[in-house]
Protein backbone atom coordinates (compact mmCIF):
# COMPACT_ATOMS: atom_id res chain seq x y z
CA UNK A 1 0.00 0.00 0.00
CA UNK A 2 2.89 2.30 0.86
CA UNK A 3 4.33 1.74 -2.58
CA UNK A 4 1.04 2.72 -4.21
CA UNK A 5 0.91 5.89 -2.10
CA UNK A 6 4.38 6.74 -3.35
CA UNK A 7 3.26 6.23 -6.95
CA UNK A 8 0.30 8.51 -6.27
CA UNK A 9 2.27 11.45 -4.85
CA UNK A 10 5.05 10.93 -7.39
CA UNK A 11 2.73 12.00 -10.22
CA UNK A 12 1.44 15.04 -8.36
CA UNK A 13 4.71 16.56 -7.17
CA UNK A 14 8.04 14.99 -8.05
CA UNK A 15 7.16 13.99 -11.59
CA UNK A 16 4.43 16.47 -12.36
CA UNK A 17 3.67 15.78 -16.03
CA UNK A 18 3.37 19.43 -17.04
CA UNK A 19 5.76 21.36 -14.83
CA UNK A 20 8.56 18.79 -14.48
CA UNK A 21 8.26 16.24 -17.32
CA UNK A 22 7.02 18.90 -19.78
CA UNK A 23 4.54 16.56 -21.51
CA UNK A 24 1.16 17.37 -22.99
CA UNK A 25 1.88 20.99 -23.83
CA UNK A 26 -0.91 21.51 -26.38
CA UNK A 27 -3.93 21.12 -24.05
CA UNK A 28 -1.96 22.81 -21.28
CA UNK A 29 -1.54 25.97 -23.31
CA UNK A 30 -4.68 25.75 -25.41
CA UNK A 31 -7.39 25.24 -22.82
CA UNK A 32 -6.28 27.25 -19.79
CA UNK A 33 -7.87 30.59 -20.64
CA UNK A 34 -9.75 30.31 -17.31
CA UNK A 35 -9.37 28.21 -14.15
CA UNK A 36 -12.59 26.28 -14.75
CA UNK A 37 -11.61 25.36 -18.33
CA UNK A 38 -8.22 24.14 -17.14
CA UNK A 39 -9.87 22.12 -14.37
CA UNK A 40 -12.38 20.57 -16.81
CA UNK A 41 -9.66 19.61 -19.26
CA UNK A 42 -7.58 18.17 -16.42
CA UNK A 43 -10.44 16.00 -15.17
CA UNK A 44 -11.27 14.77 -18.68
CA UNK A 45 -7.65 13.80 -19.31
CA UNK A 46 -7.35 12.21 -15.84
CA UNK A 47 -10.42 10.06 -16.54
CA UNK A 48 -8.96 8.82 -19.82
CA UNK A 49 -5.59 8.25 -18.15
CA UNK A 50 -7.00 6.16 -15.27
CA UNK A 51 -9.25 4.05 -17.51
CA UNK A 52 -6.64 3.43 -20.21
CA UNK A 53 -3.95 2.61 -17.63
CA UNK A 54 -6.26 0.09 -15.96
CA UNK A 55 -7.40 -1.58 -19.18
CA UNK A 56 -3.93 -1.68 -20.72
CA UNK A 57 -2.39 -3.24 -17.62
CA UNK A 58 -5.17 -5.85 -17.60
CA UNK A 59 -4.61 -6.67 -21.27
CA UNK A 60 -0.82 -6.39 -21.30
CA UNK A 61 -0.28 -10.15 -21.61
CA UNK A 62 -2.82 -10.53 -24.43
CA UNK A 63 -1.48 -7.76 -26.69
CA UNK A 64 1.35 -8.92 -28.99
CA UNK A 65 4.44 -6.80 -28.55
CA UNK A 66 4.66 -5.78 -32.22
CA UNK A 67 1.24 -4.16 -32.43
CA UNK A 68 1.12 -2.74 -28.92
CA UNK A 69 1.24 0.96 -29.90
CA UNK A 70 -1.77 0.78 -32.31
CA UNK A 71 -3.62 -1.33 -29.73
CA UNK A 72 -2.93 1.27 -27.01
CA UNK A 73 -4.11 4.05 -29.32
CA UNK A 74 -7.40 2.24 -30.03
CA UNK A 75 -8.04 1.73 -26.29
CA UNK A 76 -7.24 5.38 -25.54
CA UNK A 77 -9.36 6.62 -28.45
CA UNK A 78 -12.36 4.61 -27.21
CA UNK A 79 -12.20 6.27 -23.78
CA UNK A 80 -11.76 9.69 -25.39
CA UNK A 81 -14.94 9.07 -27.39
CA UNK A 82 -16.73 8.14 -24.14
CA UNK A 83 -15.55 11.39 -22.48
CA UNK A 84 -16.56 13.38 -25.54
CA UNK A 85 -20.09 11.95 -25.50
CA UNK A 86 -20.53 12.41 -21.73
CA UNK A 87 -19.37 16.04 -21.92
CA UNK A 88 -21.58 16.79 -24.92
CA UNK A 89 -24.60 15.38 -23.09
CA UNK A 90 -24.13 16.74 -19.56
CA UNK A 91 -21.73 19.71 -19.82
CA UNK A 92 -22.48 21.50 -23.11
CA UNK A 93 -20.88 24.87 -22.13
CA UNK A 94 -17.59 23.23 -21.13
CA UNK A 95 -17.75 21.03 -24.24
CA UNK A 96 -18.14 24.16 -26.38
CA UNK A 97 -15.25 26.04 -24.79
CA UNK A 98 -12.82 23.10 -24.86
CA UNK A 99 -13.93 22.25 -28.42
CA UNK A 100 -11.23 20.65 -30.51
CA UNK A 101 -9.04 19.81 -27.54
CA UNK A 102 -11.29 16.99 -26.29
CA UNK A 103 -10.71 14.66 -29.30
CA UNK A 104 -7.07 15.74 -29.14
CA UNK A 105 -6.66 13.96 -25.77
CA UNK A 106 -5.89 10.93 -28.00
CA UNK A 107 -2.58 12.44 -29.07
CA UNK A 108 -1.69 13.77 -25.60
CA UNK A 109 1.81 12.44 -24.94
CA UNK A 110 1.04 11.85 -21.24
CA UNK A 111 -1.64 9.24 -21.88
CA UNK A 112 0.33 7.18 -24.41
CA UNK A 113 3.54 7.80 -22.47
CA UNK A 114 2.16 6.35 -19.21
CA UNK A 115 0.60 3.43 -21.10
CA UNK A 116 3.95 2.55 -22.62
CA UNK A 117 6.21 3.39 -19.68
CA UNK A 118 4.09 2.25 -16.74
CA UNK A 119 0.85 0.37 -17.45
CA UNK A 120 2.39 -2.13 -19.86
CA UNK A 121 4.84 -3.25 -17.17
CA UNK A 122 2.94 -3.04 -13.86
CA UNK A 123 -0.04 -4.55 -12.03
CA UNK A 124 -3.56 -3.16 -12.60
CA UNK A 125 -3.70 -1.72 -9.06
CA UNK A 126 -0.48 0.27 -9.22
CA UNK A 127 -1.28 1.34 -12.81
CA UNK A 128 -4.59 2.77 -11.58
CA UNK A 129 -2.78 4.65 -8.83
CA UNK A 130 -0.27 5.93 -11.36
CA UNK A 131 -3.17 7.13 -13.53
CA UNK A 132 -4.79 8.91 -10.60
CA UNK A 133 -1.50 10.51 -9.52
CA UNK A 134 -0.55 11.68 -13.01
CA UNK A 135 -4.10 12.84 -13.70
CA UNK A 136 -4.19 14.81 -10.45
CA UNK A 137 -0.79 16.37 -11.21
CA UNK A 138 -2.00 17.35 -14.69
CA UNK A 139 -5.27 18.77 -13.33
CA UNK A 140 -3.41 20.70 -10.62
CA UNK A 141 -0.97 22.25 -13.11
CA UNK A 142 -3.75 23.19 -15.55
CA UNK A 143 -5.91 24.68 -12.81
CA UNK A 144 -3.02 26.79 -11.46
CA UNK A 145 -2.11 27.98 -14.96
CA UNK A 146 -5.76 28.75 -15.73
CA UNK A 147 -6.24 30.59 -12.44
CA UNK A 148 -3.12 32.75 -12.94
CA UNK A 149 -4.15 33.63 -16.48
CA UNK A 150 -7.74 34.37 -15.48
CA UNK A 151 -6.56 36.50 -12.53
CA UNK A 152 -4.08 38.56 -14.60
CA UNK A 153 -6.35 38.79 -17.62
CA UNK A 154 -9.82 39.46 -16.22
CA UNK A 155 -9.37 40.00 -12.49
CA UNK A 156 -11.33 36.90 -11.53
CA UNK A 157 -10.54 33.46 -10.10
CA UNK A 158 -13.08 30.70 -10.84
CA UNK A 159 -15.40 33.50 -12.04
CA UNK A 160 -15.15 35.18 -8.62
CA UNK A 161 -14.22 38.87 -9.14
CA UNK A 162 -11.09 39.98 -7.23
CA UNK A 163 -10.40 43.36 -8.83
CA UNK A 164 -12.22 45.37 -11.54
CA UNK A 165 -12.06 43.76 -14.96
CA UNK A 166 -10.92 47.00 -16.63
CA UNK A 167 -7.50 46.73 -14.99
CA UNK A 168 -6.91 43.22 -16.37
CA UNK A 169 -4.35 42.67 -19.12
CA UNK A 170 -6.40 40.82 -21.73
CA UNK A 171 -3.21 39.53 -23.39
CA UNK A 172 -2.92 36.91 -20.63
CA UNK A 173 -6.19 35.27 -21.71
CA UNK A 174 -5.03 35.21 -25.35
CA UNK A 175 -2.49 32.65 -26.72
CA UNK A 176 0.68 34.75 -26.04
CA UNK A 177 -0.20 34.87 -22.34
CA UNK A 178 -0.36 31.06 -22.20
CA UNK A 179 3.24 30.71 -23.36
CA UNK A 180 4.55 33.44 -21.06
CA UNK A 181 2.71 32.35 -17.88
CA UNK A 182 3.71 28.68 -18.36
CA UNK A 183 7.31 29.77 -18.96
CA UNK A 184 7.39 31.67 -15.68
CA UNK A 185 5.64 28.83 -13.77
CA UNK A 186 8.36 26.40 -14.92
CA UNK A 187 11.00 28.93 -13.88
CA UNK A 188 9.49 29.03 -10.38
CA UNK A 189 9.45 25.20 -10.19
CA UNK A 190 13.10 25.06 -11.36
CA UNK A 191 14.07 27.65 -8.76
CA UNK A 192 12.29 25.71 -5.99
CA UNK A 193 14.03 22.49 -7.06
CA UNK A 194 17.51 24.05 -6.93
CA UNK A 195 16.98 25.75 -3.56
CA UNK A 196 15.65 22.48 -2.10
CA UNK A 197 18.79 20.65 -3.19
CA UNK B 1 -8.99 35.12 -54.61
CA UNK B 2 -10.65 32.85 -52.05
CA UNK B 3 -7.59 30.60 -52.13
CA UNK B 4 -5.25 33.53 -51.45
CA UNK B 5 -7.41 34.65 -48.53
CA UNK B 6 -7.47 31.14 -47.06
CA UNK B 7 -3.71 30.95 -47.45
CA UNK B 8 -2.98 34.29 -45.76
CA UNK B 9 -5.42 33.66 -42.94
CA UNK B 10 -4.11 30.12 -42.24
CA UNK B 11 -0.43 31.09 -42.39
CA UNK B 12 -0.42 34.43 -40.57
CA UNK B 13 -3.68 35.26 -38.80
CA UNK B 14 -4.76 31.88 -37.48
CA UNK B 15 -1.27 30.41 -37.35
CA UNK B 16 -1.66 26.83 -36.19
CA UNK B 17 1.09 27.03 -33.55
CA UNK B 18 1.02 30.60 -32.33
CA UNK B 19 -2.69 31.34 -32.43
CA UNK B 20 -4.51 27.98 -32.32
CA UNK B 21 -1.87 26.36 -30.08
CA UNK B 22 -1.62 23.00 -31.83
CA UNK B 23 1.54 21.01 -32.40
CA UNK B 24 3.49 22.49 -29.50
CA UNK B 25 5.50 19.31 -28.77
CA UNK B 26 7.45 19.31 -32.07
CA UNK B 27 7.52 23.13 -31.94
CA UNK B 28 9.49 22.99 -28.68
CA UNK B 29 11.20 19.65 -29.34
CA UNK B 30 12.80 19.98 -32.77
CA UNK B 31 13.49 23.71 -32.92
CA UNK B 32 17.07 23.69 -31.72
CA UNK B 33 18.60 23.83 -35.23
CA UNK B 34 17.30 25.43 -38.43
CA UNK B 35 18.17 22.34 -40.53
CA UNK B 36 16.08 19.95 -38.45
CA UNK B 37 13.27 22.52 -38.29
CA UNK B 38 13.15 22.66 -42.10
CA UNK B 39 13.11 18.83 -42.27
CA UNK B 40 10.29 18.63 -39.75
CA UNK B 41 8.36 21.39 -41.53
CA UNK B 42 8.49 19.56 -44.86
CA UNK B 43 7.52 16.18 -43.34
CA UNK B 44 4.56 17.70 -41.49
CA UNK B 45 3.33 19.48 -44.64
CA UNK B 46 3.52 16.19 -46.51
CA UNK B 47 1.64 14.22 -43.86
CA UNK B 48 -1.01 16.89 -43.18
CA UNK B 49 -1.83 17.10 -46.91
CA UNK B 50 -2.23 13.33 -47.33
CA UNK B 51 -4.00 12.85 -43.99
CA UNK B 52 -6.55 15.58 -44.74
CA UNK B 53 -7.25 14.10 -48.16
CA UNK B 54 -7.84 10.61 -46.78
CA UNK B 55 -9.83 11.63 -43.68
CA UNK B 56 -12.00 13.96 -45.79
CA UNK B 57 -12.92 11.10 -48.11
CA UNK B 58 -13.39 8.73 -45.16
CA UNK B 59 -15.76 11.20 -43.49
CA UNK B 60 -17.76 11.96 -46.66
CA UNK B 61 -18.11 8.47 -48.09
CA UNK B 62 -18.02 6.13 -45.10
CA UNK B 63 -18.72 7.78 -41.75
CA UNK B 64 -21.55 10.14 -42.74
CA UNK B 65 -23.51 7.75 -45.07
CA UNK B 66 -23.36 4.92 -42.52
CA UNK B 67 -24.16 7.26 -39.62
CA UNK B 68 -20.91 6.48 -37.79
CA UNK B 69 -19.87 10.02 -36.91
CA UNK B 70 -19.09 9.03 -33.32
CA UNK B 71 -16.28 6.83 -34.64
CA UNK B 72 -14.49 9.93 -35.93
CA UNK B 73 -11.74 10.16 -33.32
CA UNK B 74 -10.87 6.45 -33.39
CA UNK B 75 -10.91 6.07 -37.17
CA UNK B 76 -8.99 9.31 -37.83
CA UNK B 77 -6.15 8.49 -35.45
CA UNK B 78 -5.84 4.99 -36.89
CA UNK B 79 -5.80 6.35 -40.44
CA UNK B 80 -3.13 8.89 -39.52
CA UNK B 81 -0.98 6.30 -37.75
CA UNK B 82 -1.27 3.93 -40.71
CA UNK B 83 -0.54 6.74 -43.19
CA UNK B 84 2.60 7.82 -41.38
CA UNK B 85 3.81 4.23 -41.41
CA UNK B 86 2.99 3.93 -45.11
CA UNK B 87 4.67 7.21 -46.05
CA UNK B 88 7.75 5.98 -44.22
CA UNK B 89 7.82 2.67 -46.13
CA UNK B 90 7.17 4.29 -49.52
CA UNK B 91 9.81 6.98 -49.00
CA UNK B 92 12.34 4.33 -48.01
CA UNK B 93 11.86 2.57 -51.37
CA UNK B 94 11.25 5.52 -53.70
CA UNK B 95 13.62 8.17 -52.42
CA UNK B 96 16.20 6.89 -49.95
CA UNK B 97 17.94 10.28 -49.78
CA UNK B 98 14.75 12.08 -48.73
CA UNK B 99 14.06 9.25 -46.29
CA UNK B 100 17.50 9.69 -44.79
CA UNK B 101 16.90 13.37 -44.13
CA UNK B 102 13.28 13.03 -42.90
CA UNK B 103 13.56 9.57 -41.33
CA UNK B 104 13.82 10.49 -37.69
CA UNK B 105 10.87 12.92 -37.79
CA UNK B 106 8.30 10.68 -39.45
CA UNK B 107 7.34 8.47 -36.46
CA UNK B 108 7.01 11.59 -34.31
CA UNK B 109 4.32 13.03 -36.57
CA UNK B 110 1.62 10.55 -35.46
CA UNK B 111 1.46 12.28 -32.09
CA UNK B 112 1.58 15.78 -33.58
CA UNK B 113 -1.81 17.17 -32.66
CA UNK B 114 -1.73 19.59 -35.60
CA UNK B 115 -2.34 16.65 -37.98
CA UNK B 116 -5.39 15.27 -36.17
CA UNK B 117 -6.46 18.84 -35.30
CA UNK B 118 -6.58 19.97 -38.93
CA UNK B 119 -8.38 16.77 -40.01
CA UNK B 120 -11.09 17.33 -37.37
CA UNK B 121 -11.34 21.10 -37.94
CA UNK B 122 -11.97 20.52 -41.65
CA UNK B 123 -14.92 18.21 -40.92
CA UNK B 124 -16.43 20.67 -38.42
CA UNK B 125 -16.17 23.78 -40.61
CA UNK B 126 -19.25 24.66 -42.70
CA UNK B 127 -17.34 25.73 -45.82
CA UNK B 128 -14.42 23.30 -45.85
CA UNK B 129 -16.52 20.22 -45.11
CA UNK B 130 -18.30 20.67 -48.46
CA UNK B 131 -15.34 21.15 -50.79
CA UNK B 132 -12.32 18.89 -51.04
CA UNK B 133 -10.30 21.53 -52.92
CA UNK B 134 -10.85 24.23 -50.30
CA UNK B 135 -10.03 21.73 -47.55
CA UNK B 136 -6.77 20.82 -49.21
CA UNK B 137 -5.81 24.50 -49.70
CA UNK B 138 -6.58 25.14 -46.04
CA UNK B 139 -4.64 22.06 -44.86
CA UNK B 140 -1.54 22.84 -46.90
CA UNK B 141 -1.61 26.52 -45.88
CA UNK B 142 -1.89 25.50 -42.22
CA UNK B 143 1.07 23.18 -42.63
CA UNK B 144 3.10 25.97 -44.24
CA UNK B 145 2.17 28.17 -41.27
CA UNK B 146 3.49 25.46 -38.96
CA UNK B 147 6.75 25.22 -40.92
CA UNK B 148 7.13 29.02 -40.93
CA UNK B 149 6.63 29.34 -37.16
CA UNK B 150 8.99 26.42 -36.53
CA UNK B 151 11.78 27.83 -38.73
CA UNK B 152 11.53 31.36 -37.28
CA UNK B 153 11.59 29.91 -33.77
CA UNK B 154 14.59 27.69 -34.57
CA UNK B 155 16.44 30.72 -35.88
CA UNK B 156 15.84 32.58 -32.62
CA UNK B 157 16.84 29.56 -30.52
CA UNK B 158 20.12 29.16 -32.42
CA UNK B 159 21.01 32.69 -31.37
CA UNK B 160 19.91 31.94 -27.83
CA UNK B 161 22.67 29.35 -27.50
CA UNK B 162 25.33 32.05 -27.34
CA UNK B 163 23.36 34.22 -24.89
CA UNK B 164 23.86 34.29 -21.16
CA UNK B 165 20.51 32.98 -19.84
CA UNK B 166 19.88 32.77 -16.04
CA UNK B 167 20.06 29.17 -14.83
CA UNK B 168 16.39 28.74 -13.87
CA UNK B 169 15.33 30.07 -17.29
CA UNK B 170 17.55 27.80 -19.38
CA UNK B 171 16.00 25.43 -21.91
CA UNK B 172 12.21 25.25 -22.15
CA UNK B 173 11.17 28.26 -19.96
CA UNK B 174 13.01 30.88 -21.99
CA UNK B 175 11.83 29.18 -25.19
CA UNK B 176 8.21 29.42 -23.98
CA UNK B 177 8.56 33.10 -23.14
CA UNK B 178 10.06 33.79 -26.59
CA UNK B 179 7.22 31.81 -28.19
CA UNK B 180 4.83 34.10 -26.28
CA UNK B 181 6.49 37.20 -27.72
CA UNK B 182 6.41 35.61 -31.19
CA UNK B 183 2.69 34.93 -30.72
CA UNK B 184 2.18 38.60 -29.84
CA UNK B 185 3.95 39.57 -33.08
CA UNK B 186 1.65 37.26 -35.06
CA UNK B 187 -1.35 38.89 -33.33
CA UNK B 188 -0.34 42.02 -35.23
CA UNK B 189 -1.56 40.35 -38.44
CA UNK B 190 -5.15 40.26 -37.11
CA UNK B 191 -7.46 42.20 -39.36
CA UNK B 192 -5.38 42.29 -42.55
CA UNK B 193 -7.89 40.06 -44.35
Amino acid sequence: MNKNLNILTNGILKENPVLVLLLGMCPTLGTTSSAINGFGMGIATAFVLVCSNLVISLLKNLIPDKVRIPAFIVIIASFVTVVEMIMQAYMPPLYESLGLFIPLIVVNCIVLGRAEAFASKNTPLSSTFDGIGMGAGFTLALTILGAVREFLGTGKIFDFPVYPEDYGLIIFVLPPGAFIVLGFLIVIVNKLKTTKN
Amino acid sequence: MTYVLIFISAVFINNVVLSQILGICPFLGVSKKIDTAIGMGISVTFVIAIATLVTFLLMQYILIPFNLKFMQTISFILVIAALVQMVEIILKKVSPSLYQSLGVFLPLITTNCAVLGVAILVTKDDIYSKSLLLSMVYAISTAIGFALALIIFAGIREHLNIMNVPKAFQGIPVALIIAGILAMIFMGFTGIV
